[in-house]
């Protein structure tokens, strides 16, 4: 009895904040047929805004998955002094609003700020510009693939780096043939979330971005615009491409989960059968 | 090639691991690093592989400073205690390795490797594995994969770090003799870590004994066992009973009985003091009655008749727990039970002496 009850009110909760509103997407995306969808899709303004949210993840996301392997390398495998901080340093995206986030990008590199003023000087603008939106995004997603790698390298250990060593590998040697492939699907799960968060982000890049048409707008600011616009249509189909990498991305994230928890499950069994 | 280990010295914060170690292996031999976890004995090997900087001393390689030479140009091979087999490749590319990391014009050819890998699998008995992945091997095989991987890039001096700590009895007595064998056949200057007295009395030419960061020790497996250089040795190969007496006027008193002790290998004992006396279980006889003032009193407490010797615990006649080990037919003659009173007699030219 109990169990029908948790069910059922689970599977209606999903029912009404899951299914029915990406259900709702896709219906209110096609209701004036398909033409009218691919046509807000293939417009000018909406295809620049396309562009930028890839452009945005195809710079992000390599740096930070980077910054993930040489954060969590450093991390597992080395102790040195501010270590704790440095962990506590990598949280700070996950603790702070979006939006102050990105207030923090326009007082430092805003025209008027010292630095912001020196780059215009220069003919360099960040803030309302390109810039400006993938450092907000980078600053957004850099916890992600540390976060996700530091357990993995930790639980892998350092002995098979050092037996490849004794070998006679060379450090990048080590690196790409040993240190790489025993995180890789870790790895590949981290990207997979950083690359979400990267064409997902709202609130820190509407602060940095300005919101000009055609230029600096990326697919959730289109969407809002539409949106406010009451070109409904419009923002649904724009929104039902989000929705699908969100599917896209669960289906990826499910697929490497069980890939990667096999490998924890595996030197687990190791460490017992040393322990006996 | 030799190995030379000259006042080295390594601590970790404030623990010191190895404390001032001079140690000098020959070309070819097989040496055994023993000592108790915590002994110093694994960052002593650490610091030979160059996997650890020692804060003072120098290794020397054939005579020439090693400081300055990176662990992969040491040429030595390395097998961890657990063994650390790359996981994501399988057997035949574990081995290959070392030969696929060597600079490209330096390199054999893919065939070549191919050669040395199968002549190398063939030489640990696992040819039939070379697709398998580590997590699909027994611990033995792993094992054999490990020093074959170390194998293939021909290091001049073999190190192994617990090689078979992680294994089952029975596996463990199989690879030690193929292990001796395989030195027997390659003559490569060897130095493994272990624990087990039993392991490093049987493989090893020479043995260092190692205690709290020092050598107590070096020497063959007859000079340990039997000529052991201090309490330490004595007390650590091999079951002992330990009796707290005192020494008056060159002789010993254990309990209120005196123990005459001819040709006792008493350590620098004085003519009077207090004084720990070792003796092996097996050196230790029993006799139902006392003979002079060689015996001392004591009362069967159990007895362990499985094994090949008849395993015996008595009570001293002060409270001392004693084990004898004696053998079968000795044990039938004396028809021995729970609660009987007999005496102990030491064969005293086995039994050692230390002043406290």
């Amino acid at each position: 009895m109990v169990r029908v009850v948790l069910i059922t009110i689970t599977l209606m909760f999903l029912a009404l904040f899951l299914f029915i509103p990406v259900i709702a997407v896709f219906a209110e995306a096609l209701q004036k047929g398909i033409g009218a969808y691919f046509a807000a899709i293939a417009d000018p303004e909406a295809r620049a805004a396309i562009r930028l949210t890839l452009m945005t993840a195809a710079i992000a996301v390599p740096l930070n998955v980077t910054f993930g392997i040489a954060a969590s390398w450093a991390i597992a495998r080395f102790d040195f002094p501010g270590k704790q901080t440095l962990l506590t340093l990598i949280d700070i995206p996950f603790s702070v609003s979006p939006v102050i986030a990105g207030m923090l990008f326009v007082l430092l590199l805003g025209v008027r700020a010292p630095l912001g003023g020196f780059l215009a000087d220069h003919g360099i603008r960040v803030i309302f510009a390109e810039p400006g939106i993938v450092l907000a995004t980078i600053f957004v997603t850099f916890p992600l693939a540390a976060r996700e790698l530091i357990p993995i390298m930790q639980a892998v250990g350092s002995e098979e780096e050092e037996a490849a060593m004794v070998l006679g590998a060379g450090g990048w040697q080590m690196f790409f043939r040993v240190t790489i492939p025993n995180v890789k699907w870790g790895l590949l799960y981290g990207l997979v979330l950083c690359n979400a968060r990267a064409m997902g982000e709202f609130g820190a890049v509407s602060v940095v971005s300005g919101h000009i048409r055609g230029h600096t707008n990326t697919m959730p600011l289109y969407v809002e615009i539409l949106y406010n616009d009451y070109r409904f249509t419009a923002a649904f189909a724009v929104s039902s491409l989000l929705t699908m990498l969100a599917i896209a991305t669960l289906i990826a994230k499910r697929f490497l989960e069980r890939r990667v928890v096999p490998a924890k499950q595996e030197q687990d069994d190791l460490a017992i059968k040393v322990a006996a | 090639m030799s190995i030379e280990l000259r006042n080295i010295s390594k601590k970790f914060g404030d623990f010191v691991a190895v404390d001032n170690i001079n140690l000098h292996i020959e070309t070819g031999e097989l040496v055994a690093l023993l000592g108790l976890s915590g002994s110093g004995k694994t960052t002593l090997l650490r610091i030979i592989a160059g996997l650890e900087t020692p804060d003072t001393g120098e290794v020397l390689f054939h005579g020439a400073d090693a400081s300055d030479v990176s662990v992969r140009e040491r040429k030595v091979g390395f097998v961890f205690q657990h063994y650390a087999l790359f996981r994501h490749m399988t057997v035949f590319e574990n081995v290959a390795f070392g030969l696929r990391v060597i600079a490209r014009r330096a390199r054999p050819a893919e065939a070549a490797i191919a050669r040395r890998v199968h002549e190398l699998l063939k030489l640990v008995q696992l040819d039939f594995l070379a697709d398998r992945y580590p997590s699909q091997l027994s611990g033995g095989q792993r094992q054999r994969v490990a020093l074959a991987r170390t194998l293939a890039v021909e290091p001049k001096v073999l190190l192994l770090d617990e090689p078979f700590g992680a294994l089952d009895a029975k596996v463990r007595q199989e690879l030690r003799r193929w292990l001796r064998r395989l030195h027997d056949e390659i003559k490569i200057t060897s130095v493994f870590v272990t624990h087990d007295q039993e392991e490093a009395l049987e493989l090893a030419n020479r043995i260092v004994v190692m205690n709290q960061g020092r050598i107590e020790q070096i020497g063959s497996a007859e000079e340990v066992y039997h000529h052991p250089a201090n309490a330490f040795v004595y007390n650590f190969l091999g079951n002992v009973n330990l009796f707290h007496g005192r020494i008056e006027n060159g002789r010993v008193f254990l309990g209120d009985t005196a123990v005459e002790l001819e040709n006792t290998h008493a350590h620098a004992h004085p003519e009077t003091g207090k004084a720990i006396l070792y003796v092996r279980p097996h050196l230790l006889e029993i006799v139902m009655k006392p003979n002079g003032k060689q015996t001392f009193p004591a009362t069967v407490k159990s007895i362990n008749p499985a094994g090949p010797q008849v395993k015996i615990e008595l009570v001293a006649e002060w409270g001392d727990l004693v084990q004898v080990e004696i053998d079968h037919d000795r044990y039938r003659e004396l028809h021995l039970e729970p609660g009987a009173n007999v005496f102990l007699k030491p064969k005293e030219q086995k039994l050692f002496v230390y002043s406290i």
